[in-house]
């Protein structure tokens, strides 16, 4: 790729872009532009993602040992709360829409800004507010409930401060509930002219669906909390049985909501792997309207499918199957996914840049963590590996080797676009490889941990889970430098990485038809759309027509 | 039913090894067939619909298979086989306290025979928490104000992991135990060690003590149902609905009698809530559940209405 780079000392004069069009701090605070909005969101998001990634760190130090020797059985509890907490509400669900849909969303379908630039910005306050809030009260106390906040536990137990960050995650979600709205209505009414839904890309479809659930299902969880409060703070009988409440009313609530923000979650990612496999094969996504189509038949079966979580907790045994039944539609449309993608290779002419090895490793993780939630679903199998780190490894796979993976792919793809420069490539496959090694290092020893027995939140365990336990720190060590590379080279690159022209990939998109960084306004006029998304055969390889003429 | 778990395991193990092989190899295979070369351009493909209904199809009957040997085994795994010993079981923050049905008492470690059907009736006395023995491949989450259960017929005499496997709060992790595994002539060594009355006689004498006896009569009909063979057995309830007498509904008209009256009775019962303990509940359950058992010699009582002949069908049992 380098010969599509302009060296840094050949850089032109430079033009007024969404970066440099104001350098104040109040420019940026204060700014309606989603593309810098976006860059706030970035920087949010992934100091969260360190903050999760260092509580990540110390539950993996405890559990070197058997014995529980780092900290407190009570510290323990709270880290893991803080752990997925920050890691599901602070960093999974916003990350790729509020960042690169952000960014993304207006670029791809020729608008100038979002439907509501305000609102934009508001949902980006309400998720600092949100942010601040869960912040106090991981240094004031903690909580220590698990990020599901199980009642009667949660609401008549715990002595810790659960209703602080009940509001920390309502706040959080109503950002959720605005940037869905904000990309629901910017999809519908402000394509380009000659964009139809059958020309969209496929990460706009994928970032539909997810504002669906983002509308429907959040305010659920908003409820779910409210009423925790309520409990908790008047003891109205609600969930905890001794009042008159029901327990697994809290949990048919709250898996209502968490249960699709799991797709809320991947759903943007496999968008994201759409672009990197199409761009890289040179290829129109096989199959397209079924690719498109599966995002919204994972966001409705999503919301039926909630009680599989639920297969222990008391429900009836009928309940019981009937949810495990429709589990399984779930997985069609996600297999259609990858079995597309992979079509999708052949007789491409495929490139190995940094975005495609994500991509590749999108495919292999999610496969593992799709299958593996296979095993969840069928209920007596569930029985057995429910609530150990059986589930632990399967949700990682999903949601950090699935989301995290779509992400760093997206983040390398359209760096050039969002900063302007290149990063380096070596460094970046390098550490694509540590996230790969180290990531499969971490979980998947801890499948095996699960089905030998070992139940997740434990603090101290049975020696005889040690050797798997240590194999799993070790791949956390790995992963954590395959995460920090990026973190510096796309540092550095802001400086030093050579600048990037329009294009630097050859990719279809209207994104990649306006400068890089893009005008304040994205476009210097509105584009006319008359090609199908992906249509990669009427743009030239420049690559490969060199030397034909030569 | 360990094993059978574990054949159904090594199914999905080998179904989803081999998906992810063809995955893997596919996207290997492609990935390096059609790599860039000069001179030659990617091919584009609109897409099969024959290929995405294939697809589709196909993977969703292999999900079939998963979900019918699932649901059949998960069928097996929750319904207790009608000659299984009881043993009541009360969680709490955190530990685990069984009841023998011979009057035995233990925490933290629970004393079975091999061979032998176990059932067991599960509370907590405060949070969820969950019962896991992965030596059996079964767990089942125990929650305040109901009772769940779990059987299981262990085979091979040892110490088996108890956890608990719901997050319960500080000492999540050291809520654990034992099972402990002997043969038939072992336990019937360990259980003659053990002093104290039967279960059911406990309840009995809770019963009286309480007052219970003055309404729930025998001999004829008190002011509350006369509780002789009810246990298990259909009610007809004051608002027309019939609900089985099984222990969560025996446990709900202790402690909340107002919820399902019985058809033909005023709802005049206290609630008992705060007054009985956990482990007194598990003995009127136990005695309530006696009182189905007939004794030899009165075989035809167990069909024939409960209350007394002299008052109106107040209690059917059908």
């Amino acid at each position: 790729m380098a010969s599509r780079v302009i060296p840094a000392n050949q850089a032109p004069a430079p033009k007024l872009n969404y970066l440099n069009n104001g350098h104040s701090l109040k420019s940026w605070l204060l700014t309606t532009d989603h593309k810098r909005i976006a860059v706030l969101y970035l920087i949010s998001v992934t100091t969260f993602f360190f903050l999760g990634g260092f509580f990540a760190m110390l539950i993996r130090l405890e559990l070197l040992t058997p014995q529980g020797d780092l900290m407190q059985a009570d510290t323990y509890n709270k880290v893991f709360t803080m752990h997925g907490m920050i890691m599901v509400f602070f960093f999974l669900i916003p990350v790729v829409p509020a960042v690169l849909g952000n960014f993304l969303v207006p670029l791809m379908i020729g608008a100038k800004d979002l439907a509501f630039p305000r609102i934009n910005l508001l949902s980006w306050y309400l998720y600092i507010i949100g942010g601040i809030l869960i912040t106090h009260v991981m240094l004031t106390g903690g909580v220590d409930t698990g990020w599901t906040f199980y009642s009667p536990f949660s609401t008549e137990y715990t002595n810790t401060k659960i209703v602080e960050a009940g509001l920390a995650v309502f706040v959080a979600g109503f950002s959720s509930i605005f940037t869905g709205l904000n990309f629901i209505v910017t999809i519908h009414r402000m394509r380009a002219p000659g964009l139809t839904w059958s020309r969209l890309p496929l990460f706009i479809w994928a970032n539909y669906a997810t504002s669906l659930i983002m509308i429907l299902g959040t305010p659920v969880v908003a409820i779910t909390i409210v009423l925790v409060a309520v409990e908790r703070l008047f003891h109205l009988g609600i969930f905890d049985p001794r009042l008159g409440g029901d327990p697994l009313l809290f949990q048919h609530l709250f898996w209502f909501y968490s249960h699709p923000a799991v797709y809320i979650m991947i759903l943007p990612s496999m968008g994201v792997v759409s672009e990197l496999i199409g761009c890289f094969s040179r290829k129109r996504i096989f199959g397209y309207k079924f690719v498109a189509l599966s995002s919204i038949a994972i966001a409705v079966i999503g919301f039926l499918v909630w009680a599989h979580h639920m297969f222990v907790a008391g429900i009836s045994l009928y309940a019981a199957m009937i949810f495990s039944f429709l589990t399984f539609f779930v997985g069609v449309p996600s297999a259609v996914k990858v079995f597309n993608w992979t079509a999708t290779l052949y007789k491409g002419s495929i490139t190995y840049a940094t975005p495609m090895l994500y991509a590749f490793g999108f495919i292999g993780l999610f496969t593992i963590g799709g299958l593996t939630g296979l095993f969840l679903a069928t209920l007596g199998i569930d029985v057995h590996v429910t609530d150990t780190y059986f589930v632990v490894a399967h949700f990682h796979y999903v949601m950090v080797g699935g989301v995290l993976m779509g992400y760093l792919g997206g983040m390398h793809f359209w760096w050039p676009k969002i900063s302007g420069r290149m990063y380096p490539e070596a460094w970046a496959k390098l550490s694509a490889l540590f996230v790969f090694v180290g990531f499969n290092l971490t979980f998947f020893p801890q499948f095996i941990l699960g089905y030998v027995g070992m139940p997740r939140r434990y603090w101290q365990y049975p020696p005889e889970f040690q050797v798997l336990n240590v194999l799993s720190t070790a791949g956390a060590s790995v992963l954590a430098v395959g995460y920090l590379l990026p973190m510096i080279y796309f540092l550095w690159s802001l400086r030093y990485g050579p600048i990037a022209e329009a294009n630097p990939w050859n990719a279809a998109g209207l994104e990649w038809k306006t400068a890089s960084p893009p005008p304040t306004f994205n476009f210097d006029e509105t584009p006319v759309v008359t090609w199908e998304a992906y249509n990669y055969d009427e743009i030239p390889d420049k690559e490969l027509e060199a030397p034909v003429a030569r | 039913m360990a094993g059978q778990v574990d054949a159904l395991y090594i199914y999905l193990l080998l179904v989803a090894g081999v998906m992810t092989a063809i995955i893997f190899l596919a996207v290997t295979v492609l990935a390096i067939k059609y790599r860039r070369v000069h001179g030659r351009e990617a091919q584009q493909i609109e897409g099969s619909t024959i290929l995405e209904i294939g697809w589709s199809i196909i993977p969703f009957f292999v999900m079939l298979t998963f979900f019918i040997w699932g649901a059949v085994l998960y069928f097996r795994e929750r319904t207790p086989p009608a000659d299984s010993t009881e043993v009541y079981v009360v969680a709490k923050q955190w530990m685990w306290k069984f009841e023998h049905m011979e009057g035995q008492r233990e925490i933290n470690e629970l004393h079975v025979p091999t061979g032998q059907n176990v059932k067991l009736i599960m509370t907590s006395q405060d949070v969820i928490h969950s019962f896991f023995v992965p030596a059996f491949r079964l767990k089942q989450d125990v929650l305040p104000g109901r009772y769940t259960t779990l059987w299981f017929k262990a085979t091979v005499p040892g110490h088996y992991h108890l956890f608990c496997a719901e997050y319960c709060g500080t000492q999540h992790s050291g809520m654990g135990g034992d099972i402990v595994v002997m043969t038939p002539q072992d336990y019937a060594q360990w259980m003659a060690g053990g002093p104290s009355a039967p279960l059911q006689e406990t309840g009995k004498e809770l019963f009286t003590q309480l007052g219970c006896a003055t309404c729930h009569r025998s001999d004829v009909q008190g002011r509350g149902p006369n509780l002789v063979g009810v246990y298990n057995k259909p009610v007809l309830l004051e608002d027309g609905r019939t609900v089985t007498a099984d222990e969560n509904y025996v446990r709900e008209s202790i402690l909340n009698p107002t919820a399902k009256i019985v058809n033909g009775f005023k709802p005049v019962m206290p609630t008992f809530q705060g007054i009985v303990s956990e482990e007194q509940l598990n003995a009127l359950v136990a005695y309530v559940k006696s009182l189905a058992q007939t004794p030899p010699g009165s075989a035809g009582l167990q069909n024939e209405p409960v209350a007394s002949p002299a008052q109106p069908q107040k209690m059917q049992v059908q």
